[in-house]
């Protein structure tokens, strides 16, 4: 409900429209959907993940397990936000989420009738057997329950952003201490980046009101603003939450930009990706809630978070409050509530006594307090409609009845150490606080062996005004120093704070709560985990926290336990009877929430995800209608469909015509790498099998590479450029690798050789001639000399044809007369444009890689990546012809030497015709007789390549097979897809012109 | 992310433009090495909690590779060193013996 007294970020006077469940409701602005719903008494939110309860607002920020709802529509939903973070706008529409078929009317509530047959680990008992039943019936109703809120079904048009800066200090958190901290480095000269989570700087200070430098806590936090936006040294930014630190000082902040403004142009989010020299974490802390049974009804949230309520949005929950707590913060509450002219009929202290100052105010406002005492239950379903109070110390024995619509809580804070922790910073256990804090003697250490995150404030376990406030400006300080910055930045900023007594932990209440009212007492609110099961995990043995986590799903919600973990495992130690410290937290991991995925995606999607290679001549490529393929970054044209044609008559139509006419083929995307040097002929015949060093100039050779393992990795031609330049020619996706790899030879093992490796790849365009009529074509064209005497098979030259400068290979992996004819790139586009007008006399049609692959089936040559598969040695391919026995070393010759390489048994390679003309199936399996020891069929080969050869007319394949060159002719059975066997005669690979003479021409 | 200093570009640079190489300082063995020796080679490497030597090319960057002295642990680094070396150098081996006393890896300490 909406209070008359003002709060302090709403304005009254302009009033904010927007939908919750469809129903037209009113807030005002500065409202967050919480405090909106609040005022309109929208008190039911959600539901539980398991037992469907009715669930409210528990928290006012990050660390609220329960009002998620989806925003938005189209392509604007997002599921599960936190109704604490969404700034309210005009028009927002938000929906509850985990319900069916509505909020007010949940039929999965049956699973909480159901709750003692669903106790902690009831997946890991239950669905276990039989066997046969988790297909069909356990797996698709987990599924079909398991998650919050839907996936948005269509895609997100708005623009995402990364930023990625270089800081000396970053600062998380807008409270005082993050103030302090930026303001102290600032004034040193430190590169300061200062971020808050929310909209609005000051953090608790502007809510609790401590007095700062004798001004109030807002004046304060202005006036520091006002200096830090003077400073042209820092950076401060409002709704950017610090969400992970990572290695060495680097850390991602998430700022939501217009997600609050959907009608402000620009990029809805922003991702920082900061490198700083040191990360100062003020990040506050987080009040923890207190174990009573039925804690979960709707009206039972924490103290401070209704203080926030009131004093920032002016709304309460309820006209009668009762508060629980067992330290004196929680009476801040009470004399807030007070001061907003609301009930507050008793304030009930778990301590034995309660006689500290703020205690005393309240009684003093006529407040009862009752110490020594405890809620034993909460009555209410959807909303509370009173407590029955007990002796903290006992049972449970009801008191006394106190009747109120609203419950506020505090069982004490807990420091929020995510930021610290992200990196392996080490906790203390700080037995008068009851919380972990950082220990300032084991920080994440950066590349210097320093620490680089500092916590500060009530992250660092200083609940005070003055001493939070001293800390964060000593850090500041002493971030900014260690990157050079020296100049003072003045004195710390005094705070001043009301005295508080000690608290008392508690974290069962009564403690000797009987198990009727331990089963009640709900630790995590989002994925219903009671106190009573993480007790039975302990009982059954998970006695390490993070056993018991995942047993109990205890903090494995979206809010990742912010406000169950520390209550959790204070319940596991004591059911163990260990100290806390030694049961230990489970890891705190990034993201401190959850990202959405555009943010981390960022611009990197549609044509900008990764960057498309292309050659000179792919414009053409594109207006001829070709279909393109990826291989590795680049696009290589498929086939060229003419008409009405299907790709598989294109490519038939390309072949025929190839090995009838010319064929020209834009071969640009292989690797070219020079090779140069002194000792470029010693170095090339360590990475080749083949020799090379001893290859004529002007002459081509074909080479294998290998890994020292004896795999096949990369194969290609090799020409002899010069004395002491050779031109190596890579597969199209290899180049990069295969410069890498040799660069890698070069300098770390043989860095005294003399040799230069350069990529030239994208310096040339190489379109390959092919086919019976490729020296006509290029003699009509006229230029350098073509003929078998003046350029024979396997040699290069250099000339100029059509007026184009050229270097010509006579080269083949087709079986046909082929000219390799690299140009300048520049060129490529001018002089494919030539060879097709003149090729149009000649039938020159231009083919892809379909057909090229079909073209080198039907000649048996493997490629790279079909043949190999990283496994495949050369010896498998019959390629031993390529391999020099007279080189003492080159790299894969020990490899390859091993027992299992030189094994007679390994699968050879062989052609295959299916008996029937069909064409084999690729990757299809050569079954032998019998099983293995899994029932499974044995096999005895495999298929490398398949297709349908236009020229033979029927299947033709490839495949590795146990002691095939020896079994020529025999027949054996290989699978079919969608079952049953086809029977494949074993043949030589080499289909078409078996001597070569077509080449050779 | 891990954030190394390249020494051939005498920079600060980021572990995106970096690639990591696996262990630094394995002797190769070739044709001729016993199987064991052979094993050692290929396989067979330091897997440390501490000290840690590696190797590192800046791929997007000078394109060389450099070594690094690194402790997998506490994400120390001890400093980095030119790859044309077959043992750390004295420099890179007091700066680790003056934060791990008595340190050892592989044949080295």
């Amino acid at each position: 409900m909406r209070l008359r007294t003002n709060g302090r970020l709403v304005a009254k006077n302009r009033p904010v429209h927007f939908t919750f469940n469809g129903k037209r409701l009113q807030g005002y602005s500065g409202d967050t959907l919480a405090s909106a719903l609040l005022a309109n008494d929208q008190l039911l939110v959600g539901r539980s993940f398991k037992y469907h309860r009715p669930r409210g607002l528990v928290a006012a920020g990050a660390e609220e397990p329960n009002a998620l709802v989806e925003l938005g529509r189209g392509d604007r939903q997002e599921p599960n936000a936190r109704v604490t973070q969404v700034e309210l706008f005009d028009g927002l529409a938000a929906r509850s989420q985990n319900h069916w078929p509505s909020l007010e009317f949940d039929v999965g509530v049956i699973n909480a009738k159901l709750s003692r047959f669903l106790p902690a680990g009831f997946y890991y008992k239950t669905f276990m057997q039989p066997q046969a039943f988790w297909k069909h019936v356990y797996e698709p109703i987990i599924r079909a329950s398991a998650g919050l809120g839907r996936a948005p079904e269509t895609g997100d048009d708005h623009t995402y952003e990364h930023f990625n800066v270089t800081v000396d200090v970053l600062v998380v958190g807008g409270g005082i201490a993050g103030l302090a901290a930026a303001l102290a480095a600032g004034r040193a000269g430190a590169r300061v980046l200062l971020v808050e989570q929310t909209s609005g700087w000051g953090g608790r200070a502007v809510v609790d009101r401590p007095s700062i430098e004798g001004i109030s806590a807002q004046d304060w936090v202005n006036a520091t603003l006002a200096e830090l936006d003077a400073m042209p040294n820092v950076d401060v930014r409002l709704r950017c939450q610090g969400a992970g630190v990572f290695d060495h000082g680097y850390a991602l902040a998430h700022e939501r930009l217009t997600d609050h403004a959907p009608k402000q142009g620009g990029p809805r989010q922003r991702l920082w990706r900061i490198r700083a020299g040191r990360i100062v974490t003020a990040t506050g802390a987080i009040e923890r809630p207190l174990s009573f049974a039925y804690n979960d009804v709707p009206g039972v949230l924490l103290a401070a978070a209704l203080r926030d309520y009131v004093v920032n949005f002016g709304v309460a929950v309820g006209e009668r409050t009762v508060i629980v707590t067992n330290n004196d913060d929680a009476y801040r509450t009470a004399i807030a509530l007070h001061d907003a002219g609301l009930d507050v009929p008793a304030v009930i202290d778990a301590r034995t006594s309660a006689k500290g100052e703020l205690p005393e105010q309240v009684r003093a406002l006529g407040i009862k307090v009752l110490t020594n005492s405890g809620i034993a239950s909460v009555d209410g379903g959807k909303r509370v409609t009173g407590v029955q109070v007990c002796a903290q110390d006992g049972e449970g024995t009801v008191t006394e009845t106190i009747p109120c619509d609203c419950v506020a809580m505090s069982g004490g804070w807990s420091p929020v150490v995510h930021l610290w922790s992200h990196c392996g910073g080490k906790l203390v256990w700080d037995e008068p606080h009851a919380f972990f804090r950082p220990d300032a003697d084991r920080p994440p250490l950066g590349a210097d062996g320093e620490g680089f995150v500092i916590a500060v404030g009530t992250a660092n376990g200083h609940l005070f005004t003055a001493e939070a406030i001293a800390d964060g400006f000593s850090a500041g300080r002493k971030a900014a120093k260690v990157a050079g910055h020296t100049r003072k930045p003045g004195q710390a900023p005094m705070g001043d704070d009301v005295a508080e007594d000690a608290l008392t932990p508690v974290w069962i209440m009564p403690a000797q709560a009987p198990y009727k009212l331990r089963s009640k007492m709900w630790l995590d609110y989002q994925n219903d985990v009671k106190v009573s099961d993480v007790q039975l995990a302990a009982q059954e043995g998970f006695q390490s926290v993070e056993h018991a986590k995942r047993y109990t799903t205890l903090g494995m919600a979206t809010d990742q336990g912010k406000l169950s973990n520390i209550n959790g495992l204070a319940v596991l130690s004591n059911a163990l009877g260990e100290a806390i410290p030694r049961v230990g937290t489970t890891t705190f991991r990034p993201p401190y929430t959850p990202l959405p995925l555009a943010a981390i995606t960022g611009v990197a999607r549609d044509e900008l995800f990764q960057p498309i290679r292309k050659t000179p001549v792919h414009a053409w490529h594109d207006a001829q209608g070709a279909e393109f393929e990826p291989v590795g970054q680049w696009r290589r044209p498929y086939a060229y469909p003419r008409g009405d044609e299907t790709a598989h008559d294109a490519v038939t139509r390309e072949v025929v015509n190839t090995r009838e006419n010319v064929g020209l083929l834009d071969a640009s995307t292989l690797g070219k790498l020079i090779v140069k040097g002194p000792d470029a002929g010693k170095f090339l015949d360590m990475m080749y099998t083949n020799m090379m060093s001893n290859l004529a100039v002007g002459k081509c050779r074909y080479g294998l590479m290998c890994s020292e393992n004896g795999f096949l990795m990369d194969d290609g031609v090799v020409a002899r450029m010069d004395d002491d330049t050779w031109l190596c020619h890579t597969t199209t996706g290899g180049a990069d690798r295969i410069l890498a790899h040799m660069e890698d030879w070069l300098q770390c093992e043989w860095w005294d050789w003399q040799v230069y490796v350069a990529n030239v790849t994208e310096q040339y365009a190489q379109f390959a001639v092919v086919g019976p009529k490729a020296r006509q074509l290029l003699q009509a064209i006229g230029g350098m000399a073509l003929t078998k005497d003046d350029l024979p098979f396997m040699q290069w030259a250099s000339g100029q044809i059509g007026g184009f400068d050229v270097r010509v290979f006579r080269i083949s992996f087709s079986g046909e007369l082929s000219y390799e004819i690299a140009v300048a790139a520049g060129q490529g586009a001018a002089f494919w444009d030539m060879l097709v007008k003149q090729g149009e006399a000649f039938g020159l049609m231009p083919y892809g890689t379909e057909a090229l692959h079909v073209l080198r089936a039907e000649k048996g040559f493997i490629m790279i990546g079909d043949e190999t598969d990283g496994t495949v040695i050369p010896q498998d391919l019959n390629l031993n012809w390529a391999i020099s026995k007279k080189k003492d070393d080159f790299l894969g010759k020990r490899g390859q030497l091993r027992s299992h390489m030189v094994d007679p048994d390994r699968w050879k390679l062989v052609g295959l015709e299916t008996v029937d003309g069909s064409v084999l199936a690729d990757g299809a399996y050569a079954v032998a007789e019998g099983v293995n020891a899994n029932g499974q069929r044995n096999t005895q080969g495999r298929v490398t390549s398949t297709y349908y050869s236009p020229t033979l007319k029927k299947g033709i394949a490839m495949g590795l097979v146990k002691h095939g060159p020896t079994r020529m002719g025999e027949v054996i059975a290989f699978t079919k897809e969608g079952g049953g066997f086809v029977d494949a005669r074993i043949v030589d690979p080499v289909f078409y012109d078996k001597d070569g003479e077509k080449q050779n021409v | 992310m891990l954030i190394l200093h390249c020494p051939h570009c005498d920079r600060m640079v980021d572990e995106t433009d970096l690639h990591a190489g696996g262990e630094a300082h394995v002797k190769r063995f070739g044709p001729g090495s016993e199987a064991e020796e052979f094993e050692n080679y290929l396989f067979m490497r330091e897997n440390p909690k501490g000290v840690h030597f590696e190797r590192w090319r800046h791929v997007y960057g000078c394109g060389k590779w450099f070594l690094a002295a690194r402790n997998t642990a506490t994400l120390e680094v001890y400093g980095t060193y030119s790859a044309q070396t077959t043992e750390p150098p004295q420099a890179i081996r007091d700066a680790i013996s003056a934060k791990q006393p008595g340190w050892s890896w592989g044949t080295f300490q």
